[in-house]
């Protein structure tokens, strides 16, 4: 479900094929016909949300008490500060920390997570016996809400946890420093990895076994089996994979507030900035916030179409055939 | 055609949309409606909106209400656990203008910020016995004069401490100051089998605020004086924040204090691993528990708070119960807040939850004493606390004090710098409100 829609996005990035006829063009109306109810949903969902954010983001409101009454006095008029404000002084510098936070989480979880994916992959993919107990023990974590993995994490992290018992440490991994981002490093690749191994498994059922025959006897070893082989041929499913987790991990929210808690430099992601001007009422730097973040997402994920995946995905094909 | 014009259909309905939706903003001046001491007409079934009935106490007394009121039923709304996401449902309901809330169960330190929003009605005084009630738990409810909510119940810090090692060392009376504390530490170190010292809620939270206020307050300084103007230039105040600084560094405090929450202490203290708890009533009962879960049942007693020259001050917590501005029946709304903050009812909340009550008199009462022997220490703390901030912006202070002391207690801050600091955040706060 989730991977066809990926692959219906970057289809229409290709030129419409052949001419368009007025026979096609009938055709293409009614396409148009049928699809314009779902059309209409997404206005809805997506569209909207995003048009109204884009807009509660230039309002700006300035509070006033009344000194008689102590009621709060609120004028609001459309003003840049919102954004100004997100890169300027005190905030500019939570700002850039929670930047750091969420870019260096988005590196280091998805090349940790997509290794260890691959070799579940490879494991998941074996014939042996208790296949199916292996694979659904892989994907339980992936059930598992992220709250309430944040939650089980939090009590094994916590100073007589099991984490420093099983290290006989004495880490206080929930406050300020590299051990709480560790921390959190550490449980999304525990919850996530089966993601991405589930999505490469997928990828792998679909490599014909001629393919390997082939290879075998021609003499190559297993080392080069999947470098020239399984690698290539997974590839797009793989591109799909990693791509799903950067645009998830780069807007992490749960898992550090439930895990760390909300105020810690060394975890607060851009997420958590917007989450605290929204619960305190500033919707409109909440909102820049947020544009800000779907800002960056968007030009994470079309460099990373647009210049790896079609790339990789263009080479792979082409070598394997 | 008709393919052409559904799209350009759509595009125009796109476009208008996003018209309509900038327009709507261009301009808009809007002031919150002015006070009224809005009259309380109406009777009819409400809701009663609180956080988790754990103790199911709430259920009976409701159902005596009910009992008795056919026609004005009240339907019990149960908000998550946790304070942050019950303020935010409140004011979520708030926002829309929602009838779902009647009744609203407000942590003290929000009332500033509601009634100031308009979104808890003013409440007569002349309806209460405030007179008959704490002081400190009547203040919370208090804006600019006028009383916005019914004090319900209070909640004051008090200091656990380990009577058995306490007396095996020969000392006879708890620790009025920190300097006594301390040394009965080291008196009692022997016996204690490698007990830290001290404990409270230092981990970066609500908890936080509530202890440092009281280090502050415990030191003969404020956070914000009378005036509502922040008070932390004082020198005394850097001796109460030095306190837990320098507790910290000479382990009085043990090094994963840092992380403790309300729990965390309480397992500390309850596996003997603490001889002193800063901690609120609550862990009274459960840390006497006889069934195997606590080791220090029937070892331990509470007095008030240490403080730097003398007995120290609380932080005041608790409840109080309001009217949503946007509910209906407001008369019945006003009657069932008699009804439950009645002396009658609070004791046998008391005794059904061990939740303080706000009336001065239950806590002479020697049957409930006998109940629960910290009452009189507790009438003591809740008498000296001192309120937390009372500002509209009280989540934006708390969040500066929390940052401020969190970097101190850590050491990335000396508690010079971090009181400076935090003296500037909270003089912005306080005067852009």
């Amino acid at each position: 479900m989730t991977a066809t829609s990926v692959d219906a996005r970057t289809v229409p990035a290709g030129k419409p094929r052949g001419h368009v006829t007025n026979r096609r063009a009938g055709v293409g109306r009614l396409a148009f016909l049928l699809l314009s109810p779902s059309v209409l949903v997404l206005g809805l969902v997506i569209g909207y949300p995003i048009v109204s954010a884009l807009r509660i983001s230039f309002v700006k409101t300035t509070e006033g008490i009344d000194a008689n009454t102590g009621l709060i006095t609120r004028t609001t008029g459309f003003s840049l500060d919102n954004y100004t404000n997100i890169f300027t002084g005190e905030t500019g510098r939570l700002f850039w920390n929670a930047f750091w936070n969420t870019t260096t989480f988005t590196v280091t979880t998805v090349v940790i997570e997509t290794v260890v994916g691959v070799c579940m992959a490879l494991i998941m993919n074996r014939a042996f016996r208790g296949r199916g107990l292996v694979r659904a023990s892989i994907l339980v974590p992936w059930a598992i809400p992220t709250a309430i993995s944040g939650l089980l994490w939090r009590w094994i992290f916590t100073s007589q946890g099991i984490a420093n018992d099983v290290l006989n440490t004495h880490v206080l991994w929930t406050t300020e420093g590299i051990q709480s981002w560790l921390a959190v490093v550490i449980a999304d690749t525990w919850k996530t990895a089966p993601f991405i191994g589930l999505l490469v498994l997928a990828g792998l059922q679909i490599i014909p076994a001629e393919v390997y025959e082939a290879a075998k006897i021609d003499g190559a070893d297993a080392w080069r089996t999947f470098w020239r082989i399984t690698l290539p041929l997974v590839q797009p499913a793989l591109v799909v994979a990693v791509l799903f987790r950067m645009l998830d991990v780069l807007r992490m929210f749960d898992l550090p507030f439930v895990l760390i808690g909300r105020g810690k430099m060394s975890t607060d992601t851009l997420s958590i900035l917007a989450y605290n001007e929204m619960s305190n009422l500033r919707f409109g730097p909440a909102a820049a916030y947020a544009t800000v973040l779907f800002v960056y997402v968007a030009i994470v994920a079309y460099v990373f179409v647009r210049v790896l995946g079609a790339d990789i995905v263009g080479r792979g094909v082409g070598r394997s055939k | 055609m008709r393919g052409r014009h559904g799209l350009a259909g759509v595009v125009a309905g796109f476009g208008a949309l996003a018209l309509v939706v900038g327009l709507s903003a261009c301009g808009e001046t809007k002031t919150t409606d002015t006070a009224k001491p809005g009259a309380l007409e109406g009777k009819g079934p409400i809701t009663l909106a609180t956080g988790k009935d754990t103790s199911g106490y709430l259920q009976g007394a409701l159902d005596k209400w009910n009992s008795s009121h056919p026609n004005e039923q009240v339907r019990l709304i149960e908000l998550p656990e946790s304070a942050d996401q019950q303020r935010q449902q409140m004011i979520q309901n708030a926002q829309t203008k929602s009838d779902a809330y009647t009744v609203l169960n407000t942590d003290v330190v929000w009332t500033a910020e509601f009634a100031a929003n308009g979104w808890i009605e003013q409440l007569p005084e002349d309806q209460f016995a405030l007179d008959k009630m704490l002081k400190g738990a009547v203040e919370t409810t208090k804006y600019f004069n006028k009383l916005y909510a019914a004090p319900y119940l209070t909640d004051a810090g008090m200091l656990y401490y380990r009577k058995d090692l306490l007396d095996a060392a020969g000392i006879t009376a708890p620790p009025k100051t920190w300097d006594e504390l301390k040394s009965a530490c080291q008196k009692v170190a022997p016996q204690a089998g490698g007990a830290g010292c001290y404990g409270g809620q230092f981990e970066k939270y609500e908890g936080l605020t509530c202890n440092f206020s009281e280090a502050v307050a415990s030191a003969g300084a404020n956070v914000v004086d009378d005036q509502g103007k922040p008070a932390l230039s004082d020198a005394k105040a850097k001796q109460g924040l030095d306190f837990l600084v320098k507790s910290f560094q000479d382990g009085t405090i043990p090094k994963e204090g840092i992380t403790y929450k309300e729990e965390e202490g309480r397992r500390a203290f309850q596996e003997g691993k603490l001889i002193f708890h800063r901690q609120w009533p609550y862990q009274y009962a459960k840390a006497n528990a006889t069934d195997g879960s606590s080791k220090v049942a029937g070892k331990f007693a509470v007095a008030p708070l240490p403080g730097l020259t003398g007995p120290g001050k609380a932080t005041l917590g608790g409840h109080n119960l309001a009217i949503s501005k946007f509910g209906k029946n407001k008369g019945t709304a006003l009657e069932f807040i008699k009804f439950l903050t009645s002396e009658a009812e609070e004791k046998v909340h008391l005794q059904k939850t061990s939740e303080a009550p706000v009336y001065a008199a239950l806590y002479d009462d020697p049957e409930l004493v006998k109940q629960f022997p910290y009452l009189p220490v507790l009438k003591d703390a809740v008498g000296s606390a001192v309120p937390r901030p009372r500002i509209v912006k009280y989540n934006d202070a708390t969040t500066a004090i929390q940052d401020e002391a969190y970097a101190a207690l850590t050491g990335t801050k000396s508690s010079e710098q971090a009181l400076k600091d935090l003296q500037t955040k909270l003089t912005s706060i306080v005067g852009n409100k």
